[in-house]
């Protein structure tokens, strides 16, 4: 998405990028970035809060009025209120380092199957 | 005091997540021994708003598909991914997210809204704020290749925007 921003921006379109995967997309320097630290999945708000929901589209278009250089990156003011998600996603540890291995062994599979079957995207 | 505790609570760790580290350890122990190269740029362009947001159309962009599927669709039956343009009139109530990589277990994508604001966009198309929504909106799949992203992907992107007069985008990935 942040590769997608930058192509648009370079040909004329302004973009704003609403995310939560703050490392990725700051690495990859966007021109205009607005974070919310939440949980992947709800970059726009919390399920069912429309109030919130219309508050970071908002601010994503005031980022899109204000920002006067690229990389300018604006955090909105909101909190999941939970914090076990931070370490709980994507964990590895000693209780499913093995379940890891193998779910990876069949995702290995699972992709040498869709490319002899042609089920990819074509070169 | 637990790994999962002390992140939580301990300021002498940090609390910010790297999604650049939880996913090489993650594939790393799923036997995937080259690490993802991310994208990593020193510069980005920049293009200013060349006239007032209240007069514009605004563009939303998705990484999720739009089919309306249930959760437990089999991901390996799905079409192949590719760049995608559908009306934005009726709005989509669902859209289909399995296939991406989010915290299932934190959350849910079940109100379309928490992660494509076209609903809450269209509200503030009526208030005035924006001008108009595009006609359409577009989806880019999530792409392992950047190459592909910048080649395939992105200037496909573009050139559905510019079919539909597009001045400003929004893109939400998941």
């Amino acid at each position: 998405m942040s590769l997608a921003a930058r192509h648009l921006e370079a040909n004329g379109i302004p973009t704003v990028i609403c995310g939560s995967g703050r490392d990725i997309v700051e690495q990859a320097a966007v021109p205009r970035f607005l974070f919310t630290d939440f949980p992947l999945g709800n970059p726009i708000g919390k399920p069912y809060d429309a109030e919130m929901q219309r508050a970071i589209t908002s601010m994503g278009l005031d980022l899109l009025e204000s920002a006067r250089f690229p990389r300018t990156t604006v955090q909105t003011p909101f909190s999941w209120g939970d914090d076990s998600w931070r370490p709980g996603f994507m964990r590895v540890d000693e209780s499913n380092r093995e379940l890891l291995r193998r779910a990876g062994e069949i995702r290995k599979k699972q992709q040498a199957r869709r490319k002899t079957e042609g089920r990819v995207r074509p070169e | 005091m637990s790994e999962q505790e002390r992140f939580i609570a301990d300021p002498a760790y940090r609390a910010f997540v790297s999604y650049i580290d939880k996913s090489r350890e993650f594939y790393g122990a799923q036997g995937y021994e080259r690490p993802y190269r991310w994208a990593r740029n020193d510069e980005s362009p920049f293009t200013p708003l060349t006239k007032p947001l209240s007069e514009s159309r605004i563009g939303l962009v998705t990484t999720a598909v739009n089919l309306d599927l249930p959760d437990d669709t089999d991901t390996e039956k799905l079409p192949i991914a590719s760049t995608f343009a559908a009306p934005s009139d009726p709005p989509p109530e669902r859209l289909f997210t399995q296939n991406r990589s989010w915290d299932k277990e934190a959350t849910h994508t079940n109100d379309v809204d928490s992660f494509f604001p076209i609903h809450r966009m269209q509200e503030l198309v009526t208030q005035g704020k924006v001008g108009s929504l595009s006609p359409r909106y577009y989806g880019i799949p999530t792409e392992y290749s950047q190459r592909r992203t910048n080649e395939v992907d992105a200037p496909q992107l573009l050139a559905l925007m510019r079919e539909d007069d597009v001045d400003v985008a929004m893109l939400v990935p998941l």
